[in-house]
């Protein structure tokens, strides 16, 4: 049997330390173990990112978690003659607490590592979601119990409000203040729904909490259900989530079977019974009226409020409709006190929120970062900066009904109002990340591509005017686009929001605004000079021949599929711009670096 | 199956829930004991790590570690996919990324066999609010 490792010195690999030489790093301490005769005892491996690029790169010794900053490739001597060898810390390349100066090794002690807290995401990929015991273990259904045995529902009603949480679907509304008017509201029969419609692009942290933690849900609703005076709770889910679906069912029959639904939960006569409702994967379904109306069987089209479902809801019964992470929040705000929970975050938004990060950048994934936190820290730190080096452009967070910010928003925190101050908003959580290669008039288009499918029709503001919008960025990225249709753009666009009956139709044009309001240069280059700098849209685009660097070898006359290269052997060719249909692929067969994009 | 019918039941299931979880490393040869966690939420799934559970729990019988493999939900490091997380008796609990068969033959041989690490470590962090 191979000798026993007994230490690892951990390098992280990723991007932004790649960037500074971790991998000589890496080396050089391989090469240092292997002088001293230590490899077999001593082990080097490169890591993942360790999200604190700002310090890089990063050496953490493991077992005993020294955690080393700003490592350079010269060090790897000294780590291992007086770290490996004489099990003394290297206290120059300690991370120092920049408050009390102090050095810290261990990494747990880090401040860094409190930039990501998980409430919403406490159970996730920690337990089997399957398994109800695994739930128990972790303190699950004891929220419940502790509400039903011993609180009345106004006061559990006090907590949430007190807690300060506020809607996480997107909206912001105060939770408890919510479920407030919903207990007031007189009926013999309430319902209590989850909204799990979670439609925005590239966002799927509804899901990931569905799939990874089910019980918390079920167990969030039970207590919504004790505190508003509802004995049923439906949870409304896109069927495009076969997973989470099923995990749900299980879920609920598991907790049917110990009794913690149904009837009489906890010997208190509290009954309380969940029911899955599916949704067709409609953008509008997460508006709440609509939501209803699919639920009942109607078309999933909004209705005006007021009412407001708090009143008249499902079958014109009041129903208190809450998102899946504002759910996920619940159970932990009653057991660990209002106090605790309003201690994160900021003064006008509490807790923490859950972000999808995805587009160009490194760390693709779920985080859960404190209210607060700057869209810098979470996309340079937590997410490990953008992909292939690239410069930063956007981020677009609030999906379609959200906005771009640039640069210039990077160090706002994240909060409700700041956001929507900044020209976006807080949204469900995706947050869609854009480099130097993106166009931002496509970017917008794309977006209003994703509107007019999914606007449903029934206001004509929403169903006519975003076509509208849809046809000139259509015209302007064609390179069709004048000076008068930009104003159309931006009036139309108000008209809209002003206008439309939901939010839906409300909000549609914010990423045609806030584009326009932040990249106008790019507008204007395309309409103006029918440039894409970007280089995205294809009409914009001219592939031309270099005539210096053409030697006439005929390979992209050759490989074109429309036959619009011509030229002899020998001889410079040429390009007709006509039949071009910008495909690319005498750019990538030439060899010569003859052909450019103009 | 048994209800709970009062909070203190509940509490009682708790306890007996979180000492069945505990049990493999309490007992009377905790080396032998080794939990894995695989990642098996839609993105898991869809990066294939099905075929990594299937294979860690087939591969783990046939060389005769008494390992216990779960499933878990999305660890959020979606961009390393498929994500295991191995806790060995008494240590802190690793988390691998970019897992495929091949992988979890080296993480099986190195790692649950001898402590030894290998690439593909993902670093926590994130803070918990349980601790």
């Amino acid at each position: 049997m191979a000798q026993q490792i007994k230490m690892h010195l951990l390098v992280c690999g990723g991007m932004g330390c790649r960037a500074s030489e971790s991998d000589s790093i890496q080396a050089n301490l391989e090469n240092e173990l292997r002088l001293h005769g230590l490899e077999n005892e001593s082990k080097v491996v490169a890591t993942g990112c360790f999200g604190y690029c700002e310090k890089g790169p990063i050496v953490k010794v493991h077992p005993d978690n020294t955690f080393y900053v700003q490592v350079k490739p010269g060090d790897a001597k000294e780590i291992v003659e007086e770290h490996v060898i004489k099990g003394r810390k290297v206290e120059r390349l300690l991370y120092t607490d920049p408050k009390n100066k102090e050095n810290v090794s261990d990494s747990k002690h880090i401040g860094f590592y409190r930039k990501q807290i998980r409430i919403a995401l406490r159970n996730c990929g920690i337990i089997d979601p399957e398994n109800i015991d695994e739930y128990l273990a972790r303190d699950g259904y004891q929220a419940l119990g502790k509400v039903l045995s011993e609180m009345t529902p106004e006061n559990a009603i006090k907590i949430i409000k007190d807690s300060g949480l506020r809607g996480r679907g997107g909206g912001g509304f105060p939770t408890g203040l919510k479920w407030e008017i919903t207990r007031k509201s007189v009926s013999e029969k309430k319902y209590v729904v989850c909204n799990a419609d979670e439609g925005d692009p590239g966002a799927f942290m509804d899901r990931s909490v569905l799939e990874g933690d089910p019980h918390v849900v079920l167990e969030a609703m039970a207590i919504c259900g004790f505190a508003i005076g509802a004995d049923a709770g439906l949870i409304y889910i896109r069927a495009e989530y076969p997973l989470a679906i099923h995990r749900l069912k299980i879920a609920i029959q598991q907790a049917r079977e110990y009794g913690l639904l149904g009837n009489d939960v906890f010997g208190t006569g509290f009954n309380f019974d969940v029911e899955l409702r599916y949704g067709a994967g409609a953008f509008v379904c997460g508006e709440e009226t609509a939501l209803i109306h699919s639920m009942e069987g109607s078309r999933g089209e909004p209705t005006f409020k007021p009412p407001f479902p708090s009143v008249e809801g499902y079958l014109g019964k009041p129903t208190n409709v809450n998102n899946v992470e504002t759910f996920a929040n619940i159970p932990p705000i009653i057991n660990k006190g209002s106090r605790w929970f309003a201690a994160i975050g900021t003064e006008r938004s509490k807790g923490t929120k859950v972000f999808a990060l995805a587009g160009k950048i490194n760390n693709v994934g779920l985080i859960e970062v404190p209210m607060g936190t700057t869209l810098r820290e979470v996309i340079f730190e937590i997410g490990g900066g953008i992909k292939d080096g690239k410069k930063f452009k956007a981020v677009q967070t609030g999906g379609p009904s959200g906005g771009c910010l640039t640069e210039k928003h990077l160090d706002i925190p994240i909060e409700y109002d700041t956001l929507i101050a900044a020209g976006s908003m807080m949204g469900s959580g995706g947050m869609i990340v854009m480099d130097e290669d993106d166009c931002m008039v496509s970017v917008a288009k794309y977006y209003l591509d994703f509107t007019v499918e999914e606007s449903c029709g029934k206001c004509s503001p929403c169903r006519i005017g975003n076509k509208r919008l849809h046809e000139i960025l259509e015209t302007i990225t064609k390179g069709e686009g004048t000076m008068e249709d930009l104003s159309k753009l931006k009036n139309l666009s108000n008209v809209i929001k002003d206008t439309s009956l939901c939010g839906l139709g409300q909000t549609s044009p914010n990423p045609v605004l806030s584009t326009m309001d932040n990249f106008w240069d790019e507008y204007i280059s395309h309409v103006v000079d029918k440039k894409c700098t970007s280089g995205v849209c294809k009409s914009l685009m001219c592939y031309v021949v270099i005539p210096d660097n053409c030697v006439g070898c005929t390979a992209c006359a050759r490989n074109c599929p429309v036959n619009c290269i011509s030229g002899e052997r020998k001889q410079v060719h040429y390009i007709d711009q006509s039949t071009c249909i910008k495909c690319g692929t005498c750019l990538d067969k030439c060899k010569f670096n003859a052909i450019e994009i103009v | 199956m048994t209800k709970i019918k009062s909070l203190a039941d509940l509490k009682l299931k708790k306890e007996e829930c979180e000492k069945r979880l505990n049990l493999r490393e309490k007992s009377n040869e905790p080396e032998k004991f080794i939990r894995v966690k695989v990642g098996m939420a839609t993105s898991g799934i869809a990066s294939g790590a099905k075929v990594v559970m299937d294979y860690l729990i087939e591969e783990l019988d046939k060389r005769g570690i008494d390992a216990l493999v779960t499933q878990t939900g999305d660890m959020g490091y979606c961009y390393a996919e498929p994500t295991i997380e191995v806790k060995r008796p008494g240590e802190d609990p690793i988390v691998f990324g970019y897992v495929d068969t091949k992988k979890a033959d080296e993480i099986i041989e190195k790692y649950l066999k001898n402590g030894e690490l290998v690439e593909g470590i993902i670093p926590v962090n994130y803070e918990s609010i349980d601790e």
